[in-house]
C-alpha cells in the first residue's frame, strides 16, 4: 500500500506564557490524509522533541468529540472548516497538498492564552457554578417515569444538553459572547420539571457572572450556531432571553 | 429602581433596549414613508398633508421628543455595545473566518448604523430644519422645496445610497429584534425573516423612489 502524504505549511501560534508576546511559527509537514488534526500536531511535536525543541502546547482528552477539551481556531474557524465536529474529529483529508493551515488559540478577553494554543476556559465553569445545576436531596433512587415529560420537551432539553462546553461559540462570535453556551446550560434545566425550583435565580445568576467575566454581548450574527460542534441552536439564545426577561420582571428579588 | 437599571444594563438588557427602540423606529419609518409617498399625489396634496401636521404642532413636538429619545437610546446603546464587544476580544484572529459562519449584514450593524446617523444629521439639518424653522412655514410650499432639494444630483445620490444602507441595517435588525425578545420558533421565525427582508426592501425602494422621481421626471 502506497501512502499518499500531503505536504502542508502549518502556521502555529506560539506563546510561552500568558504575559509574553506570541507569534506564528511555520512548520512544514508531510502527513497522511488519514491522520487526525491532533495527530498531525502530535507528529510536529515528535519532530520538535527529537530536535530538543519545546513542543506545541495544546489541549485534548477524549479525542472522540465528546469532552470539549480540544479547541483550536483553524483557518479562522473554531474546530476547523467542517461543521458539527470538534477539532479532534477533523481529519487531514479535508486539506489539500500545498495548503497553508493557520492554527490559533480561541481568542477572547475571558479566555486568556496560557501557553501556545491552550486558553484559560474556567470562566465557563464559573458560569455553571453560578446556577447551572439543580439542588436535590439525596435518597433512594427515584422511580423511573415518576415525573411525566413529553417527548418534545425532553428532546429539546437533550439537544441543549448536548453542549460540551468547548467554548467554540465564544471563539466564533465577533463579540466573544458566551450566550450560546449559557443559553444551552439554562435551557436544559429550564425545560425540565427538575429545573423549576431554581429557574428564576439560575438565569439571573448565570447571566450576571457571564457579564462580569467580560464576555461580549450577543448581536445575533448566529456564527456560534454555525461553528458549534454539537449544532446547538440559537433558539436556545431566544429561550435564554425570554427566561431572563421574565425572571427580571417576575422575580421579587430586587438585588438580582 | 436599581433593579431596572441593572436589568437594562446587563448584556441581555442592552439587547432588549436595542430591540424595543429598533421596533419603534421600524414603525416610525412606516409612518414617515406614508407621509412621503403623498408627494406622488402632487404639490397640493403633499402641502396640505404637511400643513395639517403643522396645525397640530404641539402634538407633533411631543412625538418628536419621544422619537428623539428613542433614537438617542438606540444610538447610545448601539455604540456602547460595539465598544464593549470590541474590548471582549482584545487580540484579533490572524485569519478572519467570519464570512464562513455569518452574514456580512449581521456583522456590519455599527457601520451601516453610523452611515444612517450621518444621513440623519444631514436630513434633520436640511428637511426638518427647513420645514419647521424657515419661511416655508408661511408659504407652505413644501413640495416645491423638496423638488428643489432633489434636483441636486449629489444630494439625491447620497439620499439613495443612505436608503439602501438603511435597508441593509433593517434586514438584520428586524429579525434580530424578534430573536432578542425570545420569539424564535420553527413555525414563525422563517416568516419573520421573510417579512423583515420584504420590509427592508420596501423601505429602501420606496424612500429612494422619491429622489429618483424628482431627478428623472418631477424636476420640472
Amino acid at each position: 500500500m502506497t501512502e499518499n502524504k500531503i505536504n502542508l505549511l502549518v502556521k502555529v501560534w506560539r506563546q510561552p506564557s500568558t504575559n509574553s508576546v506570541g507569534s506564528f511559527v511555520d512548520y512544514k509537514i508531510s502527513v497522511s490524509p488519514d491522520s487526525s488534526f491532533l495527530e498531525m500536531l502530535d507528529e510536529i511535536n515528535n519532530d520538535l522533541e527529537k530536535k530538543n525543541l519545546e513542543p506545541i502546547a495544546f489541549e485534548s482528552d477524549c479525542r472522540e468529540g465528546i469532552c470539549g477539551t480540544c479547541g483550536l481556531v483553524i483557518n479562522g474557524q473554531p474546530h476547523g472548516p467542517i461543521p458539527k465536529i470538534a477539532t479532534c474529529q477533523l481529519h487531514m483529508r479535508n486539506f489539500k497538498d500545498g495548503d497553508t493551515v493557520w492554527v490559533e488559540p480561541f481568542r477572547a478577553k475571558a479566555f486568556q492564552v496560557m501557553k501556545d494554543l491552550i486558553v484559560e476556559r474556567s470562566g465557563l465553569d464559573k458560569i455553571i457554578a453560578a446556577g447551572g445545576y439543580i439542588s436535590v436531596n439525596t435518597g433512594s433512587i427515584p422511580d423511573a417515569n415518576a415525573i411525566p415529560i413529553s417527548k418534545e420537551i425532553s428532546s429539546a432539553a437533550m439537544d441543549a444538553a448536548a453542549c460540551i462546553g468547548c467554548g467554540a461559540c465564544v471563539a466564533a462570535c465577533k463579540n466573544a459572547s458566551a450566550m450560546l453556551f449559557v443559553s444551552a446550560k439554562v435551557s436544559q434545566l429550564a425545560l425540565l420539571p427538575q429545573g423549576q425550583p431554581e429557574r428564576t435565580r439560575r438565569v439571573q445568576n448565570m447571566v450576571k457572572v457571564m457579564d462580569e467575566l467580560g464576555f461580549g454581548s450577543c448581536s445575533n450574527t448566529y456564527a456560534c450556531e454555525a461553528e458549534c460542534p454539537k449544532g446547538i441552536s440559537v433558539k436556545n439564545i431566544a429561550r435564554l432571553n425570554r427566561e431572563f426577561i421574565i425572571a427580571n420582571m417576575k422575580s421579587d428579588n430586587i438585588e438580582a | 429602581m436599581n433593579w431596572l437599571f441593572r436589568s437594562l444594563n446587563s448584556s441581555i438588557g442592552k439587547k432588549v433596549v436595542m430591540a424595543i427602540t429598533g421596533i419603534c423606529l421600524i414603525l416610525f419609518l412606516l409612518v414617515h414613508l406614508a407621509n412621503n409617498l403623498t408627494l406622488f399625489a402632487g404639490p397640493s396634496t403633499f402641502n396640505t398633508v404637511v400643513k395639517s401636521l403643522d396645525s397640530i404642532k404641539p402634538f407633533v413636538r411631543v412625538i418628536e421628543v419621544i422619537l428623539a429619545l428613542i433614537f438617542i437610546f438606540h444610538i447610545f446603546n448601539g455604540v456602547r455595545l460595539w465598544y464593549e464587544n470590541k474590548i471582549a476580544r482584545p487580540t484579533p484572529y490572524a485569519v478572519n473566518g467570519s464570512s464562513k459562519n455569518s452574514t456580512l449584514l449581521s456583522r456590519t450593524m455599527i457601520q451601516t448604523g453610523s452611515i444612517i446617523f450621518i444621513f440623519l444629521v444631514i436630513h434633520l439639518s436640511t428637511f426638518w430644519n427647513a420645514f419647521n424653522f424657515t419661511d416655508l412655514h408661511k408659504t407652505h410650499s413644501y413640495y416645491e422645496f423638496t423638488a428643489e432639494m432633489f434636483s441636486n444630483v449629489y444630494y439625491s445620490i447620497f439620499y439613495i445610497i443612505a436608503m439602501i444602507i438603511l435597508g441593509f441595517h433593517l434586514n438584520h435588525g428586524f429579525q434580530s429584534a424578534f430573536q432578542t425578545f425570545g420569539w424564535n420558533n420553527s413555525k414563525y421565525f422563517p416568516l419573520v425573516k421573510t417579512l423583515g427582508f420584504l420590509y427592508s426592501v420596501l423601505m429602501a425602494v420606496a424612500f429612494s423612489s422619491i429622489p429618483i422621481y424628482f431627478l428623472l421626471i418631477g424636476g420640472n
